[in-house]
Formats: C-alpha cells, sequence, structure tokens
C-alpha cells in the first residue's frame, strides 16, 4: 500500500496528449457532423428588430439556421446547487428572445456542411437592432454599486468581526489605498466546444467542461429531457481555470440545432467568442484599510470590495474571502459590492476572490511594513493566524511558517534591500518581494466504481474529469495501489456522465474527493476477492485470517509470509469469474458553501444512481469535519530586476513553497503551482481584457492582444513542498492544489516592484507605461 | 471567409499577369494576409500563390550594398552573415519580432506588406476608416494605448506594426516592384503612406504591381548600429515603442547618423530632423536627448498613449547610448 501515491510518476495520458491521439469535445469523429457557427450580436445593449437570414440560408451547404424565432423552448433550471451544475446566465436562456444584454451575444446560429460554409454564411446574416444606451465602464458607474445577498452557492460575502471603525481611530500605524485589478480572461488553450448527437430520444454531448455531471443535469432539466436519456463525454479537457466550471450557451446551442436540423451538429467557438460569452474574471476596486500598533500587530483589517456583473445574472468576485482567516486581528470588516454593466457574466477563474484579494491585501501588507519600518516577513509573522479567528476553529494543519522560512532562504531573503529605489545590479534595480498563498481546502461527495479483470488488469471508473491537471495520473496511483498492482496494469475512465457520479474539476477540489472513493472501491473489490480466496478450499490462503492478508504486485499473501498467496487472477479463474466489481461513494463535504450532507437515511441521501446499483456509502475515518478549519497555505517570494529608464520588469526569480497537504504526484504537483504562479506572472505585469469606453463592447479579440507570459518571461521557478498529510481532510491526507499558485504571485511582484523602484503601482498589469511616470 | 481561388504561378510575368484581376491578392508567407482573410478584412477572389518565384537571393553587391529578394524569409534575411555584419539593426529587428514559426514563414515583402494590429480595424463591430472608408476611427475616442503619436490624422491612428520596416527605413531601402508597365524603384519613406484623409491606401503599390526586391544602400556606418524594442512582454509582441539606430562617429564627433522609430508612427517613423540635431555633436547623453525630443516633437498623445512620447526619447536615447557604446 501507497507505494505509488506520492511518486513522481510521468503522466499516464502524456503520450497520448503529445502525439495527439487524445480525443477533444470537437474532435470526436461523428458520422454526418454538420457544423454550427454563431452569430454574436454587434450592438451592446437593445433589441433584435429582424434577423435576415434569407441569403445566409440560400448559400451552399447551408442546412438552416436556428434563431429565437424558429428554436426549440428552454426551461430554466431549478435548484441552485453548484455541484449539480450552474447555467452561467439564468436571465440570458440561449436564444429564447430578442434581448440583447452585451456585445459578441449568441443570437443565431448557422449549420451547414462544413464549417466554413456556416462561417461564411454568419457573416451574411443581416441583423436589424433597436439599440438602446448600454451601461459602460466600470469606474464610471462604481456610484451605483450594491451589496449582493451573497456570493457563489450562498457564500458570505458581509464579513465582520470586533469593531474595525473603532479600532482604526486608535491604531498608531494605519495604511489605506484603493487596488485596482483589470478584466482578465481564462484563455485555456481549448476553446469552448460542443457536439451534440441524437440518436431518438437519447441525447450526447461532447462538451469541453469542468464537470460531466453539471452539463448532464443542466441538458436534462433546460432541454425538458429525462435525465437518463442525456449522456455528456469530456475525456480530456484543454484547461479550463474556471472558465468551464460553469456552463454557458455553447451545449445547449448545439444540443438545439442538432434537433432541430436532424444532424449531429459541433460548434466551437471561437477565441473572441470566448472572451465575450464564456466567462471572465471581472474588474475590481478594493480599498484596504489596515491599522496597527507600534510593534506591527495588526488592530483593525477593512477590505471593501466593489467588482461587477452583467445584467443577466450575478457573480461576486470575493475578493475578501481570506481576508478575515489570513492574519490575527481582533477586527475585521470585509464588504464586497456589485455594479452592474452590460457586459457578459463573469465567472470563477483559479483563485477566484483570492487571486485577487491577495494581490491588494499582501501589497497593503507591504505598505503597512514599511509604515512601520518592519521587514515585511517579519509582520507577516507577527500576524500569523495560529486558529481561524472567523470561525473559531483550529486549521486543520498549517505549516505557512515553515513555508515563509524555506521561501526566505531559497530566494536569499537577506539580500532584500530595506530602502526602495537603490540598489542595482548593473543598469537595472534589484528588488524583492514576497507575500502569502491561501486557497481553502475543498471536498464534496463523490463515487466510483472498481473492477478487477481475470485477465489481470483493473479499472476505475468516476464522473469526474481531469481537466489538464494530472487526474488520470493521480487516480491511477491511488488505485493502483489499493487494488497491489502497477501502474499498467490499472485504467482510469472519467469524464462520461455515465460514470458514477464524481466531483466538478473547480475549487481544488478533485484529489481530495475522489481519491478517496477510488481508494475504497478498488480496496472493496480486493476485499471481495480476498473473501472467496479464503473461502476457497483451493486458495493457499483458505481459511486464513482477513487481517493477515495484503495485496501487492498482482498477488495477495499472508503479510508474514510473501509465498503463501497467489495471483489475484488464479482466484477468478478458479471460480470461473471474468471480474469482481466494488462501487464506492464518500459522502463529505467541507465545502462551506454547499449544503451540508443530507442525514443517513434520509431521501436525499441517495442519488438515483446510488438506488440502482445499491452502492455502500463510506464515510471516513475521520467523521468529525466541522471541527477544523481547511486551509492551503504558502509563501511566494519574488526578486525583480527593473530598467529604471524603460519601466521593462524582468522577473529574475521566483519561490513558491506550499503546504497542501500529502503531495501525491511530485511532477503534477509542481507543475500545478508552476502554472499557477506563472499564472499570477501574468496577471501582475501583463494580462488585461479592455471593452470600449464609448460602447462597451471587448477591444481585446485574441491571443494577440490579451498577452500571458511567453517563455522568455518565465524566469527560473523553484516549488518546494512542506508535504505533510492532512489526515481531517481525507484518509489521503491531500488538499488540492489547483488554484493556490495563484495567490499571491501578483502582491509579491507589486511588492518587488516597489521594492526596486520604489513606485507603488495600485493597478494591475504593472507595465512600462505606469513605471516611467 | 469569403470563398476564393487558389492559384500557383511560376514566375513574375505569370504572377504580375494573374495580379490585375479577380481582385487577387499575392499570397507568400501568408502569416497576415490569412488572418485578415479569416476576418473577412481582406476578400480576395483569387489567392496568387507567389512562393515559386525565384525571388530568395540576398546578393552581395558590387557597391557595398545588399539586395534582398521579396521572398527571403524572415528568418534567413535576419541569420544572413552579411547582414549581421553589415546591418546589424535589421537583423535585430527582425528578430524581435513575432516568434521563430513565424518568422520562418514570413517573408521580406509580406513583411513591408503587413497591416496594422489596431484591435478597432480587426473588429468588425467598430467603425475603423481603414476597414470601411469613411465609417469613423473608434480608436481615436477609445482605447487607444498601443495606438500612434506620429502621422496621425483625424481619420485614423493605427500604429504600423514591423519592426523590419523601422530598420529599413533607418537605413533608407530601396522598394523594387515590377509590373505589367515594367519596373520602378520606390525609396522606403515613400512607400508606406500616412493616413490623412485615406487610412485604407497604405502604401504605394499599384493593383498589378509585385514586390521583387529590397535594396539596402551601402552604409559602412550600419556596422555600428542597434534595434532597440520595448513591449509588454519579452517576446512576441508588438513595440510599445522602438528605435533603430546608426552612428557614423569620428574623432569623437557624430558624423552622420540614421534614426527611425516604431510602435509610435502611423508609418515606420523616420526622423531625419533627429539625424540632423545629431550630426557634428559629441556621442553623449546631452546630444541624444536633444535628438530625442526633436524625434518627437510633432507627436500627438491620445486618451491612452502620451507615455509614448516619454518612453519613445528614452528608447531612442537607451538605443543612441548602447550604439554609441559599440567598438
Amino acid at each position: 500500500m501507497n507505494e505509488l501515491t506520492g511518486k513522481p510518476i510521468d503522466r499516464v495520458d502524456g503520450r497520448l496528449k503529445v502525439t495527439g491521439g487524445a480525443t477533444y469535445a470537437a474532435e470526436f469523429p461523428v458520422k454526418n457532423v454538420a457544423y454550427g457557427v454563431t452569430v454574436t450580436s454587434t450592438i451592446t445593449k437593445g433589441r433584435i428588430k429582424n434577423i435576415d437570414t434569407g441569403a445566409a440560408g440560400k448559400m451552399p451547404g447551408v442546412l438552416g439556421i436556428m434563431t429565437s424565432e424558429n428554436c426549440m423552448q428552454l426551461h430554466f433550471p431549478a435548484g441552485s446547487d453548484p455541484g449539480a451544475g450552474k447555467y452561467a446566465e439564468k436571465d440570458l436562456l440561449p436564444l429564447q428572445n430578442d434581448r440583447v444584454f452585451y456585445g459578441g451575444q449568441h443570437i443565431a446560429v448557422v449549420v451547414a456542411e462544413t464549417f466554413e460554409q456556416a462561417e461564411h454564411a454568419a457573416a451574411m446574416v443581416k441583423v436589424e437592432y433597436a439599440e438602446q444606451t448600454p451601461v459602460v465602464g466600470f469606474e464610471k458607474n462604481a456610484l451605483t454599486a450594491y451589496k449582493p445577498a451573497s456570493g457563489l452557492g450562498g457564500a458570505e460575502t458581509q464579513v465582520k468581526r470586533g469593531d474595525a471603525d473603532a479600532a482604526m481611530q486608535t491604531a498608531a500605524v494605519k495604511t489605506d489605498a484603493t487596488y485596482t485589478t483589470p478584466v482578465f480572461s481564462h484563455n485555456a488553450m481549448e476553446p469552448h466546444a460542443s457536439l451534440a448527437v441524437w440518436e431518438g430520444d437519447q441525447l450526447t454531448v461532447y462538451d469541453a467542461t469542468q464537470s460531466v455531471m453539471g452539463v448532464k443535469a443542466l441538458l436534462s432539466a433546460m432541454l425538458g429531457v429525462p435525465a437518463e436519456k442525456v449522456r455528456v463525454i469530456a475525456h480530456y479537457i484543454g484547461g479550463g481555470f474556471g472558465s468551464k466550471g460553469f456552463t454557458w450557451a455553447n451545449p445547449f446551442l448545439a444540443a438545439m440545432a442538432a434537433r432541430q436540423f436532424n444532424r449531429p451538429v459541433k460548434i466551437a467557438l471561437a477565441r473572441q467568442q470566448v472572451y465575450s460569452t464564456a466567462g471572465r474574471r471581472t474588474q475590481t476596486s478594493q480599498k484596504i484599510a489596515l491599522g496597527a500598533d507600534r510593534s506591527g500587530k495588526l488592530l483593525a483589517v477593512k477590505h471593501a470590495t466593489i467588482s461587477e456583473t452583467s445584467f443577466v445574472d450575478e457573480f461576486v468576485e470575493t475578493a475578501g474571502v481570506a481576508t478575515p482567516m489570513l492574519y490575527s486581528s481582533p477586527n475585521v470588516d470585509v464588504s464586497h459590492e456589485l455594479v452592474r454593466l452590460n457586459r457578459g457574466t463573469p465567472c470563477p477563474m483559479r483563485a477566484p476572490g483570492e487571486s485577487v484579494g491577495t494581490y491588494s491585501l499582501e501589497v497593503a501588507m507591504d505598505e503597512l511594513a514599511e509604515k512601520l519600518n518592519i521587514d515585511p516577513l517579519q509582520l507577516r509573522l507577527i500576524n500569523h493566524a495560529d486558529t481561524e479567528e472567523q470561525k473559531k476553529k483550529q486549521f486543520s494543519e498549517k505549516s505557512l511558517k515553515e513555508c515563509y522560512e524555506r521561501g526566505a532562504k531559497a530566494i536569499g531573503w537577506s539580500n532584500c534591500p530595506a530602502k526602495p529605489g537603490l540598489t542595482k545590479e548593473g543598469r537595472y534595480l534589484v528588488g524583492y518581494g514576497m507575500a502569502t498563498a491561501t486557497y481553502p481546502a475543498n471536498r464534496s461527495a463523490s463515487s466510483a466504481k472498481a473492477t478487477l479483470f481475470a485477465d489481470g488488469h483493473a479499472e476505475i471508473l468516476c464522473g469526474t474529469q481531469d481537466i489538464g491537471t494530472g487526474t488520470y495520473t493521480i487516480a491511477t496511483q491511488i488505485a493502483a495501489d489499493a487494488f497491489g498492482l502497477p501502474v499498467d496494469k490499472v485504467t482510469v475512465k472519467l469524464g462520461d456522465s455515465m460514470y458514477p457520479k464524481g466531483a466538478q474539476s473547480g475549487g481544488s477540489q478533485v484529489t481530495a474527493s475522489v481519491g478517496p472513493p477510488i481508494r475504497a472501491a478498488a480496496l472493496g473489490a480486493v476485499d471481495k476477492l480476498i473473501t472467496i480466496a479464503i473461502a476457497d478450499p483451493g486458495s493457499p490462503l483458505h481459511n486464513q485470517k482477513r487481517e493477515d492478508i495484503i495485496t501487492g504486485n498482482g498477488r495477495i499473501f499472508l503479510k508474514d509470509d510473501a509465498n503463501k498467496g497467489e495471483p489475484l487472477v488464479a482466484v477468478l479463474s478458479r471460480k470461473g469469474l471474468d471480474k469482481i466489481e466494488a462501487d464506492a461513494k464518500t459522502n463529505v463535504s467541507t465545502r462551506p458553501s454547499l449544503p451540508a450532507p443530507a442525514p443517513a437515511g434520509s431521501p436525499e441521501a441517495k442519488t438515483e444512481e446510488e438506488s440502482k446499483t445499491n452502492m455502500a456509502v463510506q464515510e471516513d475515518e475521520n467523521t468529525d469535519r466541522s471541527a477544523y478549519a481547511f486551509h492551503s497555505f504558502g509563501a511566494q517570494f519574488v526578486k525583480v530586476l527593473v530598467d529604471p529608464d524603460l519601466g521593462t520588469i524582468k522577473v529574475d526569480k521566483i519561490v513558491g513553497v506550499m503546504d497542501i497537504g500529502k503531495v501525491m504526484n511530485l511532477k503534477t504537483a509542481v507543475n500545478q503551482i508552476k502554472g499557477g504562479m506563472i499564472f499570477g506572472l501574468g496577471m501582475a505585469l501583463m494580462e488585461n481584457l479592455q471593452y470600449d469606453p464609448n460602447n462597451g463592447r471587448i477591444v481585446t479579440r485574441d491571443l494577440v492582444q490579451y498577452l500571458v507570459p511567453v517563455h522568455a518571461d518565465i524566469p527560473e521557478i523553484e516549488v518546494q513542498f512542506i508535504d505533510r498529510p492532512d489526515l481531517y481532510i481525507s484518509p489521503l491526507g491531500a488538499r488540492g492544489i489547483g488554484e493556490i499558485g495563484v495567490t499571491g504571485m501578483a502582491a509579491a511582484i507589486a511588492n518587488a516592484v516597489y521594492n526596486a523602484t520604489g513606485k507603488r503601482i495600485r493597478d494591475l498589469p504593472i507595465t512600462p507605461d505606469k513605471l516611467i511616470v | 471567409m469569403q470563398p476564393f481561388k487558389y492559384i500557383k504561378v511560376p514566375d513574375t510575368p505569370a504572377a504580375i499577369r494573374a495580379a490585375g484581376i479577380n481582385q487577387a491578392k499575392f499570397i507568400a508567407g501568408g502569416t497576415n494576409v490569412l488572418d485578415l482573410m479569416k476576418l473577412d478584412i481582406e476578400k480576395p477572389r483569387q489567392l496568387v500563390d507567389i512562393n515559386q518565384l525565384s525571388l530568395y537571393k540576398i546578393e552581395e553587391l558590387q557597391n557595398g550594398g545588399i539586395r534582398v529578394g521579396a521572398l527571403v524569409k524572415n528568418s534567413d534575411l535576419a541569420y544572413n552573415p552579411a547582414i549581421k555584419k553589415n546591418y546589424p539593426l535589421l537583423s535585430e529587428a527582425i528578430l524581435s519580432g513575432a516568434s521563430p514559426q513565424l518568422r520562418n514563414m514570413a517573408t521580406t515583402g509580406g513583411n513591408l506588406m503587413q497591416r496594422t494590429r489596431c484591435p478597432y480595424f480587426y473588429s468588425t463591430d467598430f467603425a475603423c476608416n481603414k476597414r470601411v472608408p469613411g465609417s469613423g476611427c473608434a480608436a481615436i475616442s477609445g482605447y487607444n494605448r498601443m495606438n500612434a503619436v506620429l502621422g496621425t490624422s483625424d481619420h485614423c491612428i493605427a500604429t504600423h506594426p514591423s519592426d523590419m520596416c523601422v530598420a529599413m527605413a533607418a537605413l533608407g531601402a530601396v522598394i523594387h516592384v515590377q509590373g505589367a508597365k515594367g519596373t520602378r524603384a520606390i525609396p522606403f519613406a515613400d512607400f508606406h503612406l500616412l493616413p490623412g484623409q485615406t487610412p485604407h491606401l497604405e502604401h504605394n503599390l499599384k493593383a498589378d504591381e509585385l514586390i521583387t526586391h529590397v535594396e539596402l544602400p551601402p552604409l559602412a556606418y550600419a556596422a555600428r548600429s542597434h534595434y532597440l524594442k520595448v513591449r509588454d512582454r519579452a517576446s512576441y509582441e508588438f513595440a510599445l515603442t522602438s528605435a533603430a539606430v546608426a552612428l557614423d562617429i569620428q574623432n569623437g564627433i557624430i558624423k552622420a547618423a540614421r534614426v527611425a522609430l516604431g510602435g509610435v508612427g502611423t508609418k515606420p517613423w523616420r526622423s531625419i530632423a533627429a539625424e540632423q540635431v545629431l550630426t557634428g555633436l559629441p556621442p553623449n547623453t546631452a546630444s541624444y536627448q536633444k535628438a530625442a525630443d526633436t524625434a518627437m516633437l510633432d507627436a500627438k498623445p491620445n486618451k491612452d498613449n502620451a507615455y509614448k512620447i516619454e518612453l519613445a526619447k528614452r528608447t531612442l536615447v537607451r538605443a543612441l547610448t548602447t550604439t554609441g557604446e559599440i567598438s
């Protein structure tokens, strides 16, 4: 047991991916497929008076044009559990009426024999609008901000502890500044794509999604098709970063068009359609006030965020979500407000809340350290939160001080100039910066099926998906350990809603959620096998005690006498069985925004699938989950070189030391954290989606204009892990790793730039034009 | 994309014959024209593939100049030993543009013809006089951080995107073209047009004319030259500002200079005024600053791009400083 888990094995799907053998949503070879291209609005707000499809409809290869005039009716999905799928724009079901709420909104779908024909015809569709004056500009409309009732899944958005205003009066040292962040795009390499196939009343949708289960539930509800008649497949996903966590119009448009034109229909969005219709990180303005005594101890923390959302749904970027928890302070005041603009709806993007929230809070801490004349790292140590002070709980495991210590050593923190703007290496100003990283550890109910076959190989089925993070690999390692088989004898199948319900790939929860049921199912199958062997006079293990038997190297054997035992396959063949199966479900959730699990025995506790398969619901060893606060932490350290004349920034080295529980696979873990850190670097220095200040439509239309870091921007990156298992989250000890790498990075870079130049840029991204002023 | 015919032509006369008809466009590397066709900004009825033409040579001329065939790939030009030795600014300019993959496809002639990356030009739901003459310019009152500050008009502030062209402008290259009526030699400064009231007219090439080669005139002191590009990321990004400079320094005095700027002009921006300021001055920061102030004298900022004036000056001062230090 536990021989493979944690080992840095290569990705099991690596070869398939680099050889093009991995099939993504738009690539499934479906016979007779037709191509859908959407026509998008060229106004920002108004009504569609007329869509003239006459000329376009007659063009070669065109099968038809779907508009609000002729498309099928959709129903709004009931329920709001994000685990069951979240349709992103509740007041804008695709093509259901003539209203336009933002530029680039889908308003028609041209379906043709080829992609080129569909695209050409789409350009020929003539739309007449009754244009209305849109609400344009975030800053301009800040006065219209309102307080939302709650955030995603009911998350609290207004949090108070003590009396921050009163405490601020008594604070000896204060900072008060506003930090702004632009709109960011997830820019997953694979644009959103859906391929819908109807076979009679059975619908299959190949979709680029972070939740096959969510899309299935939504398709069923919105199209009015029974759940058992809907199947969603996403074997490989080319990145999501949150953009494929909510479900957007694309799978519905494909399914609607496929039914209407009686052909399989594929819709793959263009990059600019992804920008306008498939989510983004909202713009924020965050006012942070910190008050401390002379020793640096925080007395008050105020974090007021304004972000923006659309007119068709409400999404709150909870920038202040970590603020009540991150440092020890008796008084905290966190608020969130929203402005509505005529833009597409924002959605979670890698570390929603914490990414932009740690930028502002951690720059504010740097500013406070300077006013106090205390080393910024020392200020973090002075204010270290030993407990979760808002929820008044112990942390399940927290090794943040060790992260600081290791990170400081790796970057050479002692070289950090005490006074900013004075130290040079050659012509460049040198600066060091640091920040705290944090992300909660989530876990939700998941299930898996394990099968041992007579030919000696084993299979796991789980209805989660691998969005590029390494889930296939980690699941294989966990299962192989539990089966006692080598990795190449275990096949993990994910990304199919026919499989037992697995977690959505969001909130850094997949490993913690699906690891336990995968392990439990595999152990369950082995246990059945051992039970058969013990009862079988033909087995060398006949009448042995169950607890004396273990598995390994494809055998079951006595733990004290490895020679006494037999291959797994021998048990099956002797009994003439072609396979042995086991199901498992772990029914836990630590995500505070999710409803508590239904009590065992209540009708809600069993899903449809469970009742059918009579699946055992397993609880973990530790059931007292509510006693602890589950958070990962880390420390980000950065060294930058700034050209003082040209304002160009070269990030020279970055170090991230992460405390994320047990590392399941060092290779994929380092990869995840590095990717997150680069995500943060892009956020700090270049990423920026612009809207036209006059008409509010997107100006930044593609990857020529939306800059993400290229290799030449990426410095040496050092990633370290504390690698201390968190046994309160699950027996596997892993807390999830997908998002924490982003957090703190933008602040660490901004702080390093300040240390180098003495210029405090409080508006991301930090570009040369801002530094030469 | 509008459907189109695609033909390959074997030689220059055939290319010229094909060019005048059917709203034809030449295609060589295709790194820009295909993007524009996909967006229905360029709508040729016929693409004339000229890759079979014998225009691939880089020839050193008797007079010390170099003749570059129009189909010479950007990579081949940048890495050519004679170019690196005689015109380092050109090699550096090309290598600072695009990515290795693009430079391996993009050609010398194509680079001369590439069109602006102004986002409003690419977004068909915005007004753009370059794309639809008379429709207006959304960039002037829009988001214009990347737009030009020199050579602009009330009708267009689109930046010329090329790095290669900035170096060629500094060198005073000559563009040789061939058409139905014979050959012409166009001085670099006359090749690209200012937007004025007709931003859709970008160059002075007739429909049936094909660029055959570019002649780089002899300029001994261009061996002491440099191209500096400032941008938002380290590679694969257009210039915020750039400068191509060459200095002829003798006995501690600048005898002659070449100065061109990129990222700031509606065309590759040579500043003869800055060159004249430098001439006769000692190669020091004060001289360079004076030249920079002169080069940007006529700059007209918009809402988001005023920084370009200061940044361009600093870029030019740095480029001149670096060049002055070349031994």
